[in-house]
């Protein structure tokens, strides 16, 4: 685990030296890639997602039922520079597990720093590095919000493919976003002592480190209809963008080798001027994240052309 | 009271920049975006979504060869702020690519590129 913070934190760094300068707003060439709902984007940018809204059942798993999970969050993330940025997200969980009283409370707060240190305006590629912390202890522990820290490095890309040849003019508004990275809590075991009459029982859980990955297929309509072929579309369906999440996460070690919890979120997605709402199914995909169908849905907001003068804009630099 | 103050918010994010203007993305073209015309145009004319700064919007039309086909004369109509339009000398059987690059008036930057055809 320390190696990895400390290649995590070098790679940051290097990152940081290698610096190009990049625009607001999701933009790469004539390619405008939107906020994702399952997996974070690759852009640096000023933009409010407010709500985030997620709803699921998760499955029974040892002695914790199954439960109905309810998630509003709030994110704000902030542009220092214009190829570096800041992010601030919080949640509130409403759980209800089958046969127990449901429980409200906060998630642990979490801060991330994005480095955008590669864009290609000819080929419509995007890439950043970005490091999260969610920070232990800030949140309601009864609705599982972990006393101990978990750092989260990841890589992101996004690649449109709008220079494919024009033979192949029907798939040029397609785009691909992804992300490849850790979840590495700062705690391997946690000890908790249930006292039954006269007996005492230590319980231990493990918190094996974690690799999440990603993949956003997307297509884009007002792509089709502003650069490839103009088929008449009618609003509001010139400004959608049809896509498919998948999100995964899998144990690395402790005991938890192998273990692969993922899903396929269709959905689309309405950009507008100054906002987009985007709206998903989440399917689960195997044993670990259940049966049943969830939902996420987004309000986010472009900051930068809200108040292109003021929040919207670089603290320095641009 | 949560929900209430998550509705404040949003309410005093959009009520807070009312009057914003955003990115200028190409909402329609004549020529139409890849379409083939028999008519041979005689300007290229695009509406955005939003309005141009004169002085940095740009537009020039070019053939299959990469030679400029328009009259260098790129204006931003004065009756609609939104609406980039060029002269365009007469034009042969072919392709043509437009490209474009404009400011709108919240100084952000757009730029794109699309094809039509003349076929008589």
């Amino acid at each position: 685990m320390k190696t990895l913070l400390r290649v995590s934190l070098l790679t940051a760094a290097l990152g940081a030296a290698i610096v190009e300068p990049a625009w607001a707003h999701g933009l790469a060439g004539n390619r405008f890639f939107p906020a994702t709902l399952a997996i974070d984007d690759p852009f640096v940018a000023d933009e409010l997602s407010l709500p985030s809204f997620v709803h699921r059942k998760t499955p029974a798993s040892g002695d914790e039922p199954a439960t109905r999970e309810t998630e509003i969050s709030g994110e704000l993330s902030k542009r220092i520079t214009p190829w570096l940025g800041l992010s601030l997200e919080g949640a509130l969980n409403h759980l209800d597990p089958d046969g127990k009283p449901s429980l409200t409370g906060f998630g642990n707060l979490e801060v991330g720093v994005k480095l955008q240190f590669f864009k290609s305006d000819v080929h419509e590629w995007v890439s950043s590095l970005f490091l999260g912390w969610e920070v232990g202890g800030t949140g309601r522990k009864a609705t599982e919000a972990e006393s101990f820290d978990r750092v989260k490095p990841a890589i992101l890309f996004g690649k449109g493919f709008g220079d494919l040849p024009d033979a192949l003019a029907a798939l040029k508004p397609l785009a691909l976003t992804g992300v490849f990275g850790a979840n590495i809590p700062t705690r391997t075991s946690t000890r908790t002592v249930k006292v039954e009459g006269d007996e005492a029982e230590i319980e231990t859980t493990r918190h094996p480190n974690l690799l999440r990955y990603g993949l956003a297929v997307e297509y884009s309509l007002p792509y089709l209809q502003s650069f490839v072929k103009d088929i008449g579309l009618p609003a509001p369906f010139n400004r959608m963008i049809p896509l498919v999440e998948i999100e995964a996460e899998r144990a690395l070690d402790r005991g938890q080798a192998g273990i692969t919890r993922w899903t396929v979120n269709p959905g689309i997605i309405w950009a507008g001027r100054l906002f987009q709402i985007g709206v998903e199914a989440i399917l689960p995909m195997n044993d670990r994240t259940g049966k049943n169908v969830g939902v996420r849905a987004q309000l986010h907001f472009y900051l930068d052309d809200l108040f292109p003068r003021s929040l919207g804009r670089p603290l320095f630099g641009n | 009271m949560v929900r209430r103050a998550g509705v404040a918010c949003v309410l005093a994010v959009l009520l807070g920049a009312a009057g914003a203007a955003a990115h200028a993305f190409l909402e329609r073209a004549e020529p139409r975006v890849g379409s083939t015309v028999r008519t041979p145009p005689t300007q290229v004319k695009l509406w955005f979504t939003e309005r141009l700064e004169p002085a940095f919007s740009r537009v020039q039309v070019v053939d299959e060869a990469g030679r400029r086909v328009d009259r260098a004369d790129a204006a931003v109509d004065p009756e609609n702020q939104a609406l980039l339009r060029v002269s365009l000398s007469e034009l042969a059987p072919g392709g043509y690519r437009v490209i474009w690059r404009v400011v709108s008036v919240d100084t952000h930057v757009t730029e794109g590129a699309f094809t039509f055809k003349v076929a008589p």
